[in-house]
């Protein structure tokens, strides 16, 4: 395997060089690396999505199962994003728990899904206050070549596009004895019911309906790393190594703004961070156009205008 | 009694090369009356002795390697050095500087910080302790510039060329200084980054074609058509 | 839930006979930062494999004078399960991680590196049974890309029984439903075997039925190994076609 250093990786060489636009990849400034993007990998899995983002490598699975609501919001669908830093994506990554740049990143990723409301909660409901369905968005980082942040949200976002939910009918939700429902939809491998068939005989396993999930929004992060005074779109892990510091901002499908994160120590100027907010938005439709985003998910948030009262 | 492969035929771990009076060479192991290939690769007989060209290997230090390494960890009188290796060298302060250190008044990170890159000869090695380098040799030292790529160090041999066949080209071609050290990592210093990255690519060329016929030809032509493309 | 039939005339309920494998793939060289990894898709149990190393071994004070030091970690992917599975790791992960370690350590040559630490990490994407016995398959191309020398090319099958009957590599529905798993791992050159375990019961005539059975799978799965590892390097050694 080949990897390019610079040797004695000191800023002022990457910063001569990017005073002619230029990177050690040959990139420019403001150009992602190749984006590949393959969905449903994992079937057993409600959604999933494998992303390469120049060498960085990650697998996201999202899983949809009936669960309490939150007391504080008992109609309303649960979300959580969690990560996981295989310890052979990169030599510093040691087995355990999550460490702090392991938590920082699901948090940030979580914060674009939560906050762009991408998933419609109050449509994830099954039996207000007793049971809901909680949706599960796991990413697994497999191999480390910069840029973690975005090769995970796009992951998140792309499995959360291709997922499917089990479509109940009214006569699921009406039944009172919710501990029923819950034996009927543990999650079998693609949701089967099984049932036994006195007319054949044996135990047949239909399959449920499913149904994408209710989707509202398409959140696209952009991060970037400030070394000197210029941004890198896409940092590489070289450029990691060295930033100043490190700018994520995701915009939604609207032009607004619902999630945004500084990592790293080196302050910015208010101008700066601005102009970083400024790319970010810039980047929003080429980001988006290189996602596999299903039509239905792109009609379904162009619609959520007409429905909002 | 005929071995149990063609010439240059690929061999896996475990696959039965020969028996009987051949000797284990390069790769292999002698188990009874067998030899076994021990890694992947290509299976070769030279007189008596069955070798295994490795198509993929591990670096191990052997003392008078010259390597190219980048310094992981600053100690007051020395430097722990990756050579690519299963073991980090040692770099003493005093196989650097033509001085002593003065470590009340001086910093060695100030000579030498994490993240340079040294080529460097390996002077000690054994079972017990970590490598030991040298810097204070003709062509030794810190990389000032320039740059450095990784290699699979099992195609070193072929970068390099039957005596030197290959990188004279290689020099000759570029116009760039060309350092390729025994771990796989190689130096390549040019007048201008992309002079540096046309070399780059020609290696990794190298690295994924070392064992076809013809390379030394696909080489030339692809410097003459990366001159007419300029 | 009634049990559903797994096997009517012969035929499992994927279509395979009782002796055969699932369909297996393997592909090498998928990382970057491992020194060597592999990756496998049986049927439909998907793993990931990266080797990290020889190595200083860290903590210093765990090396061992006189040879490497070998250690497998093997994880389930929180939605490689039916249901989601917790992302801490369960006994059952630190158990397989032991036996995979102990697999795979006899083929390696750990005398070579004193004082030196090998780490072989296995991420199950999707778990369809059998999931140690591909994991250690896909861990012995892992080293080989890792140019770590060894005596043989460890391969590794589940035999188990369903309804009756010895079927070979067993499947997810086979493991829950059926009357014993017992997955092997062997060195095929050398006809030693370095993993085996069970669990259910089996007669002593189904055992020696059932251990030949896993034998003859191992030699399956070692030539799958074998061409994998041919097309890999095919590639790298037969370039004159793409030279247009």
């Amino acid at each position: 395997m080949t990897t390019t250093f610079v040797p004695s990786v000191k800023k002022r060489q990457i910063m001569e060089l990017a005073e002619s636009g230029k990177r050690i990849d040959g990139r420019s400034l403001m150009d992602y690396r190749q984006l590949d993007v393959q969905v449903g990998v994992v079937e057993k899995a409600e959604g999933s999505a494998a992303v390469h983002l120049g060498g960085t490598y990650v697998v996201a699975g999202v899983k949809i199962q009936p669960e309490k609501p939150f007391s504080d919001t008992p109609d309303e669908g649960v979300m959580t994003v969690n990560s996981e830093f295989v310890s052979m994506a990169s030599p510093e990554f040691e087995p355990g728990p999550p460490d702090i740049k392991s938590i920082e990143l699901a948090r940030v990723v979580d914060r674009g899904l939560r906050e762009s409301k991408m998933i419609d909660t109050k449509k994830m409901c099954i039996h207000a206050g007793k049971l809901v369905w909680t949706t599960f968005i796991d990413v697994f980082i497999l191999d480390h070549c910069g840029n973690l942040i975005d090769a995970a949200a796009y992951a998140a976002l792309s499995a959360l596009l291709n997922a499917k939910m089990p479509e109940l009918d009214a006569k699921d939700i009406k039944r009172e004895a919710s501990s029923i429902i819950i034996d009927e939809l543990t999650p079998q491998e693609g949701w089967k019911e099984t049932t036994f068939s006195v007319a054949e005989g044996r135990t047949i396993t239909p399959e449920r309906k499913k149904k994408p999930l209710p989707i509202r929004a398409i959140p696209i992060a952009v991060t970037m790393a400030k070394i000197g005074d210029k941004f890198f779109v896409d940092p590489s892990k070289d450029e990691e190594e060295v930033m100043d510091c490190r700018m994520t901002v995701t915009f939604t499908d609207e032009g607004n703004i619902c999630a945004m994160q500084k990592g790293e120590p080196g302050p910015l100027t208010p101008e700066e961070v601005a102009r970083a907010v400024e790319i970010a938005r810039t980047k929003y439709n080429e980001i988006r156009d290189r996602l596999p985003i299903p039509e239905e998910a792109l009609k379904a948030v162009k619609a959520k205008d007409k429905d909002k009262s | 009694m005929p071995t149990n492969f063609e010439p240059r035929q690929l061999v896996v771990p475990g696959t039965i090369l020969a028996e009987g009076k051949y000797n284990p060479g390069m790769n292999t192991y002698k188990e009874g009356e067998h030899i076994f290939a021990s890694v992947v690769g290509l299976a070769e007989l030279r007189n008596e002795t069955v070798n295994v060209i490795p198509l993929r290997g591990c670096y191990m230090p052997y003392v008078d390697d010259v390597v190219v390494g980048k310094v992981v960890e600053v100690i007051s009188t020395a430097w722990m050095v990756d050579i690519r290796a299963p073991y980090e060298a040692v770099l003493f302060a005093k196989e650097f500087l033509s001085k002593p250190l003065n470590t009340m008044k001086e910093d060695a990170r100030s000579y030498l910080d994490i993240g340079e890159m040294v080529i460097a000869k390996v002077i000690s090695f054994d079972r017990t302790r970590s490598p030991s380098l040298t810097t204070r040799e003709q062509g030794l030292g810190k990389i000032q510039r320039g740059t450095v790529i990784e290699v699979d160090f099992t195609r070193v041999p072929r970068i390099i060329g039957k005596k030197g066949s290959m990188i004279s080209l290689l020099k000759k071609e570029s116009g760039c200084q060309i350092f390729v050290g025994q771990n796989g990592r190689v130096w390549i210093s040019g007048k201008t980054r992309d002079e540096e990255a046309v070399v780059a690519q020609a290696i990794r060329k190298i690295e994924a074609e070392a064992h076809t016929t013809g390379l030394t030809d696909r080489i030339q032509e692809y410097f003459l058509k990366m001159k007419q493309g300029a | 839930m009634s049990k559903t039939h797994l096997i009517n005339d012969g035929i499992r309920y994927d279509g395979r006979r009782l002796d055969e494998l699932r369909p297996i793939k393997f592909q090498l060289g998928i990382l970057n930062n491992a020194d060597g990894s592999a990756y496998v898709e049986w049927g439909r149990t998907k793993i990931i494999v990266g080797i990290m190393g020889p190595r200083e071994a860290h903590p210093k004070h765990l090396a061992m004078a006189d040879r490497c030091r070998v250690e497998a970690l093997y994880r389930m992917a929180t939605f490689s399960v039916g249901e989601r599975k917790s992302p801490a790791p369960a006994r059952r992960e630190h158990e397989i991680s032991k036996v995979i370690k102990e697999a795979l350590e006899p083929a390696i040559f750990v005398e070579l590196y004193p004082r030196a630490t090998i780490d072989i990490y296995a991420e199950v994407i999707q778990a369809d049974g059998s999931t140690r016995c591909a994991a250690i398959s896909a861990a012995a191309l892992a080293l080989t890309d890792a140019g770590i020398p060894m005596r043989d090319l460890v391969c590794s099958v589940a035999v188990g029984k369903v309804e009756g009957q010895l079927v070979l590599d067993v499947m997810d529905e086979e493991d829950k439903q059926g009357d014993s798993d017992m997955p092997v791992a062997m060195m095929p050159n050398k006809n030693l075997v370095t993993l085996i375990q069970m669990d259910g019961l089996l007669t002593q005539d189904e055992f020696n039925r059932g251990l030949e059975l896993a034998k003859r799978g191992c030699m399956e799965v070692h030539k799958k190994q074998k061409e994998a590892l041919e097309e890999h390097f095919k590639k790298s050694m037969n370039s004159e076609m793409e030279e247009a």
